[in-house]
């Protein structure tokens, strides 16, 4: 491999001459190659562990809940026109979906990040890694790319950028790129038909040998398929109206092991639970994400999930407050957002006792929003969002905490 | 339906298992951290861990932390062929110096072991002397002129300047004070808050001692007083104790028993990983510095200089240097008075493709092939520079390094000994992983947010998190750690340096 190496050491530009194509180039070289840097001052070793590795580890975190989603977006969208298509078909479909979905962010995205590094002139860091993965897993399989397009640009110039870059951000910068389509298109991220895919994209016409992606079935929906997600169904009908939702073939939709495996209508990436999970663990077994959020995050909506169904008798009119507690977790992108969103290091409390405080009021504010808002019945993104204001003054009232300690002892 | 009925009840089991496990597994962890803290909340009583009872012994033991196993351990035999012909002061290597101090000699000068070399007023009543006897033959210059090393070319045999012979019980604290200084002992003391060389004027609240060390490849101090005097190391913990209240000798349960049964003095028992033996941490964990009091610490090797000073009358402040590290063919220890040249111990080694470090490291400084021992360090090490290009090293590591991120499928392996180089594995980010400091830092103290209110001047919020307890060497893991490769050592001192110019 001593050539490319050497390759790379003969292209290499001049900083001060050009600095998009050294910007440009250092990006590349430190992908290929963990640089041959030494240590200057300070200690003369150092961990080899570093920001591109973490990052890349939420990444791989993430694969499960990715393939599990591309599945299921074939799945929903095959079962949606009454087409019965084989898994490789289901699965090449929805690979095909998503695949342009991740291009556009990465595209839109790192090419921001790349023109505030190259201007700046220090390297482009690694932060948006993880959002360029994240922004396509939360967006409905439907979503305009357009849309997308502009919720990337909006979400890093924003939230990121304007704070100063990876690290310096107040707002997670994937679920502010969720928030604009929230706000700016609402009809395309909630109702009962966006969370499934109809339409076919340039790649599918181009890979439909033989019709094998069934592209001549069209994109009508058959009766007796409906795209409404047990959130949606539970602000009218409670518990029994998602029980009762079934498939044109007579199945039930909302089978817990449907709703555990993720075969629903919903978000890309937030519906496999067991995926989902998967990834959870491998964050926390590798010590990337903290525990303590998640934890605490489960404990906040058990809390506030036991005060609700306490209440439910008083309030016979909403039909959310009846739910089983412990249903909340598998409904919806509790897990998502549990697993990948509130544990961002950047945006969450960064003092351990203020994650438990941070993890359980995204719990208990969550499911407010899910229970008491008829509007949009997904707290989560709300909820973090919030909550990220609210970091820092957690982290604030824990140092004082602190400092008050040493004080009185002196 | 059946299937399907089975796979509902599959699905339900998963998801209650997962959760039990959960609850379980973290709950106990979760209630204890939140009502009690990770960070502890009675500064007055030992925390982290707690206060176990070994031998009838109260150890604090501290479990957070981390050991940095490298190879190339020292091997414990003195090599008694070892002679440098020069020795070396380096004005550096004392904290809060000016850049030029004050010279008392010039170059052509014979000097005793003990005289006078040089002073400053940034220190006053602190006298640095000559180590042995000699020539001085070179005072070096370093950037803009300050003085690095002030060199003295060795005699055949040393001469000792004479200094008073007493019983330590027989002297004022002023005449112990006054030998002590005159001999140039009292150099070899740091006082805290800001790590600077104790003057003689302070009134110390009390001295600590730490006799074990937990730095990567550290010299072991259980060998060094088996080859030292025990003698005099007790006539200088007598000394000591003449000019303080209490004197702390911090020690583990399996420490040497001459230094369990050093008398006069307040044996504390300590348990941990790096950086356990840093005496700083410990200060936190007897007896937390507080705003406007000092503390004087001192190395052991420096105790037995004083005692020496007393039992003797001559100042011979020897050191045994761990020689350790994978380039060295041979490792050992050797005898040698403070400052030594380590040009005779480097020949066989590829200056060029190794680093040599004059210290441990993580706090040691980097020396040149002809350099000499640092006054504070008591090791000689050489690690392999890292200026190789890994293919894709960030994500498939091609060769084993020390970490403590469970991604790298070795780090829970204690057993594991490292070649380890000097690469720094990433480059310079914003702060982004939290939490990670204060895995490594048994102390009450937030780390980051300290680093943050220094970078904003923020003075009572830098007091307020603790900088008082703190020097570069106490941090000096969390900046291993970093993920971001954050300098934290340097960022350390410089919110030492506000503080001091403020206060």
């Amino acid at each position: 491999m001593k050539f490319l190496r050497n390759f790379m050491d003969k292209i290499q530009p001049d900083k001060a001459k050009s600095p998009f194509s050294y910007t440009l180039w250092d990006g590349i070289d430190t992908f290929l190659y963990a640089p041959g840097h030494v240590t200057h001052q300070g200690t003369h070793l150092k961990d080899s562990m570093d920001l591109k590795r973490t990052m890349i580890h939420v990444v791989l975190a993430m694969q499960f809940a990715f393939l599990l989603g591309a599945y299921n977006i074939g799945l929903q969208h095959y079962q949606a026109l009454g087409v019965d298509a084989n898994i490789a078909a289901e699965f090449v479909y929805g690979l095909l979906q998503l695949l342009p979905l991740i291009i556009v962010v990465h595209v839109v995205g790192l090419g921001i990040e790349f023109l505030f590094a190259a201007k700046k002139g220090h390297a482009i860091e690694e932060g948006f890694l993880v959002s360029a993965f994240l922004i396509p897993l939360i967006m409905p399989p439907g979503v305009p790319l357009y849309m997308v397009a502009i919720a990337t640009a909006f979400s890093v110039l924003i939230a990121k950028e304007a704070f100063g870059g990876t690290g310096m951000n107040i707002f997670n910068v994937a679920l502010v790129a969720r928030v604009f389509i929230f706000f700016a298109y609402p009809s395309s991220i909630s109702g009962d038909t966006c969370w499934v895919a109809y339409d076919y994209n340039i790649l599918h016409q181009a890979l439909n040998f033989g019709d094998w992606l069934h592209i001549s079935a069209g994109t009508a929906m058959i009766d007796g398929f409906s795209g409404a997600t047990p959130l949606g169904l539970a602000v009218s009908g409670g518990w029994e109206a998602i029980q009762a939702a079934t498939l044109p073939s007579g199945e039930q939709q909302y089978s817990i092991s449907n709703m555990m495996w993720g075969f629903m209508p919903g978000s890309i990436g937030e519906m496999s639970k067991i995926g989902i999970i998967i990834g959870a663990i491998m964050l926390i077994k590798l010590k990337i994400a903290d525990w303590r959020i998640m934890f605490s995050m489960v404990i906040g909506v058990a809390f506030m999930g036991v005060i609700f169904n306490i209440a439910a008798p008083a309030f016979p009119d909403n039909g959310f407050i009846a739910i089983p507690f412990y249903m909340h977790y598998i409904m919806g992108s509790f897990l998502f957002a549990m697993a990948f969103m509130a544990t961002d290091p950047v945006t969450a409390a960064s003092t351990n006792r203020g994650k438990f405080i941070y993890g359980f009021m995204i719990g208990v504010i969550g499911l407010i929003i899910r229970v008491a808002n008829p509007a949009y019945p997904e707290g989560w993104m709300l909820a973090i969002i919030f909550m990220n204001i609210f970091a820092s003054l957690i982290d604030y009232n824990i140092i004082q905490s602190n400092i008050k300690r040493r004080l009185s002892n002196v | 339906m059946v299937l399907l009925t089975i796979s509902s009840i599959a699905s339900w089991g998963v998801l209650f298992i997962l959760l039990a496990l959960i609850t379980w597994f973290f709950a106990n962890k979760a209630i204890k951290q939140f009502l009690f803290g990770n960070e502890f909340t009675n500064l007055d009583k030992p925390k982290d861990g707690s206060l176990k009872v070994v031998d009838g012994k109260n150890v604090t033991a501290l479990s957070k932390g981390f050991n940095i196993n490298l190879q190339g351990k020292a091997n414990k035999v003195l090599n008694h062929n070892f002679k440098a012909n020069t020795y070396a002061i380096k004005p550096k290597d004392f904290q809060g110096l000016k850049p030029i101090p004050k010279m008392m000699v010039k170059v052509g000068d014979k000097v005793k072991a003990g005289d006078k070399l040089f002073y400053d007023k940034g220190v006053e009543g602190v006298f640095f002397t000559a180590p042995v006897s000699g020539t001085v033959s070179e005072i070096k210059r370093g950037a803009k002129r300050s003085i690095a090393e002030v060199i003295i070319t060795a005699d055949e045999t040393i001469e000792y300047k004479a200094f008073k012979k007493a019983s330590v019980a027989s002297l004022s604290k002023e005449e112990v004070l006054e030998q002590m200084v005159e001999s140039g002992a009292f150099s070899a003391i740091t006082q805290r808050p800001f790590g600077l060389p104790a003057t003689p004027n302070q009134s110390p609240r009390a001295i600590f001692i730490s006799a074990f060390d937990t730095a990567p490849l550290a010299a072991d101090y259980d060998y060094i007083i088996d080859n030292l005097s025990i003698q005099d190391f007790q006539t200088g913990l007598d000394a000591l104790n003449k000019l303080t209240a209490t004197v702390h000798l911090n020690i583990t349960a399996e420490s040497n028993a001459k230094f369990k049964n050093a008398n006069g003095v307040q044996v504390n028992y300590f348990e941990g990983k790096d950086p356990a033996g840093r005496v700083g941490v410990q200060i936190h964990h007897i007896d937390p510095i507080k705003k406007g009091e000092v503390v004087w610490t001192i190395r052991p090797t420096d105790v037995v200089t004083i005692g020496k000073l007393f039992n003797e009358g001559i100042y011979d402040p020897k050191e045994l240097v761990a020689i350790a590290g994978v380039p060295f063919e041979k490792t050992f220890y050797i005898k040698a008075n403070k400052g030594a040249s380590i040009s005779s111990l480097v020949t066989g080694i590829d200056t060029e493709e190794n680093r040599l470090i004059s210290g441990n490291v993580l706090t040691g400084t980097q020396v040149e092939p002809n350099g000499h021992i640092g006054s504070f360090q008591n090791q000689l090490c050489a690690i392999k520079e890292g200026r190789e290009y890994e293919l894709f090293g960030w994500l498939v590591p091609q060769y084993l390094r020390p970490s403590i991120s469970p991604s790298f499928p070795w780090s829970t392996n204690e057993k594991l000994a490292f070649e380890a180089n000097t690469n720094s594995h990433g480059e310079d980010r914003a702060f982004v992983v939290t939490g990670q400091y204060e895995q490594v830092l048994p102390m009450d103290i937030y780390p980051v947010h300290l680093l943050k209110a220094i970078k904003a001047n923020d003075f009572e919020q830098i007091e307020g998190l603790g900088i008082y307890e703190l020097i570069e060497e106490d941090l000096a893991l969390c900046e291993f750690v970093c993920t971001s490769k954050q300098n934290v050592q340097a960022q350390l001192r410089e919110g030492l340096d506000y503080i001091y110019s403020q206060s």
